[in-house]
């Protein structure tokens, strides 16, 4: 599987070679190249540049990616890259890291995938904090994310 | 009318204050605190604190009421989700977005974003412009430079002189809407002679802008 990931910060990286271990064709964009010592698999592909660059996402080879993962520090670059990536590539399959609880919702139910990840992490805690079992991801995000089928965008906001 | 502006940036100053002084109703979101601090001396309550992507700014600053909001930060992503927050979550009417790429422009429509400004277009414009022959001048783009609405001036050498409009050759995509003289316009019938010194308005799709100069030069 061809997998593009736009930020190369500790779950960027991360992810990355967790893929390249499972032998996935995985590309890494950052616009700090100073980023890339997180990466030590030599089989991760790095590409410096912005991720709402069209020719920089073209370079990481977005033409062909079956997935396209958004995980910079920031919730609007990975709001616009991840709508780049299904509105002008196509791509199949693609998520947005939303720290924002409120605007993961809003794209959320525009159809443009997102996972908040604040709201998974305060979760798990309070589930800590109060000795109650950890669920699965969709019981710490309301509404669920969307899956694949639901994404329909039109356009219109 | 209520304005909100987001970005108080060089454009969201200056726009904030002309709209001021045209009696709109102005509100400006800056999150960088001493920028903001600076806006609120000079311009005063007008200008309030916050992320304009963020829903409590958006709620304080009062986007359910507001008939435009115009996103003018430095970044093309907080503008683009500025607006489309202000459409989805607030069903603002109008959005207009700054978009600093020229690439992204197209984008942003294709996303719903209609209006958006891009000033590395437009100067880019204006000397492409300024390049072009003097004969035809550019007065307005029509659906985003497809089509243009020119001006041609008239010389004394110009092959049209003394010749009907429907003597005129003029490529297949251009129309004269109007003849400039003596300081009149004219809505033209084919009949029209035309002399030294007028000035003659046409809509010509962009791509046949050469075509439509070389008939007159």
């Amino acid at each position: 599987m061809k997998v593009v990931i736009l930020g190369c910060g500790r779950a960027g990286s991360i992810l990355a070679q967790l893929l390249a271990r499972d032998s996935h064709d995985v590309t890494i964009i950052d616009y700090n190249a100073d980023a890339f010592r997180r990466i030590a698999d030599s089989k991760v592909h790095q590409v410096v540049g912005t991720g709402i660059d069209v020719a920089v996402l073209r370079r990481a080879g977005i033409e062909q990616a079956d997935v396209f993962i958004a995980v910079t520090n920031g919730d609007n670059t990975n709001i616009m890259s991840t709508q780049i990536a299904t509105r002008e590539f196509n791509v199949p399959k693609s998520l947005a890291r939303i720290y924002d609880p409120s605007r993961a919702q809003a794209y959320r139910e525009i159809g443009v995938n997102t996972i908040c990840t604040s709201m998974l992490a305060a979760g798990l805690l309070r589930d800590f904090v109060l000795d109650k079992p950890w669920g699965s991801v969709l019981d710490y995000i309301d509404p669920p994310v969307a899956t694949q089928g639901d994404a329909q965008m039109d356009g219109e906001v | 009318m209520y304005v909100i502006i987001v970005g108080g940036g060089k454009v969201g100053y200056y726009l904030t204050r002309e709209l001021l002084g045209q009696d709109f109703e102005v509100a400006l979101l800056e999150k960088d605190k001493r920028r903001l601090a600076y806006l609120q001396t000079e311009l005063g309550e007008v200008v309030l604190p916050g992320d304009g992507c963020e829903v409590r700014y958006m709620e304080d600053a009062g986007f359910g009421r507001a008939d435009v909001v115009v996103a003018v930060t430095g970044d093309d992503e907080d503008n683009l989700v500025i607006c489309q927050m202000a459409k989805k979550l607030y069903n603002v009417k109008r959005v207009l977005a700054r978009v600093n790429d020229p690439a992204n422009e197209q984008f942003f429509q294709k996303l719903g974003i209609r209006t958006t400004v891009n000033s590395t277009r437009i100067i880019y414009n204006l000397i492409e412009q300024t390049i072009e022959s003097d004969a035809v001048v550019p007065l307005a783009a029509i659906q985003q430079g497809e089509y243009e609405i020119v001006e041609i001036s008239v010389s004394e050498k110009s092959p049209v002189v003394g010749h009907t409009l429907m003597q005129v050759n003029l490529p297949p995509e251009a129309l004269i809407v109007a003849v400039l003289r003596g300081g009149e316009a004219r809505i033209p019938t084919g009949a029209i002679n035309l002399e030294n010194g007028d000035t003659l308005i046409a809509l010509v799709r962009s791509e046949a802008e050469e075509a439509l100069a070389t008939v007159f030069a």
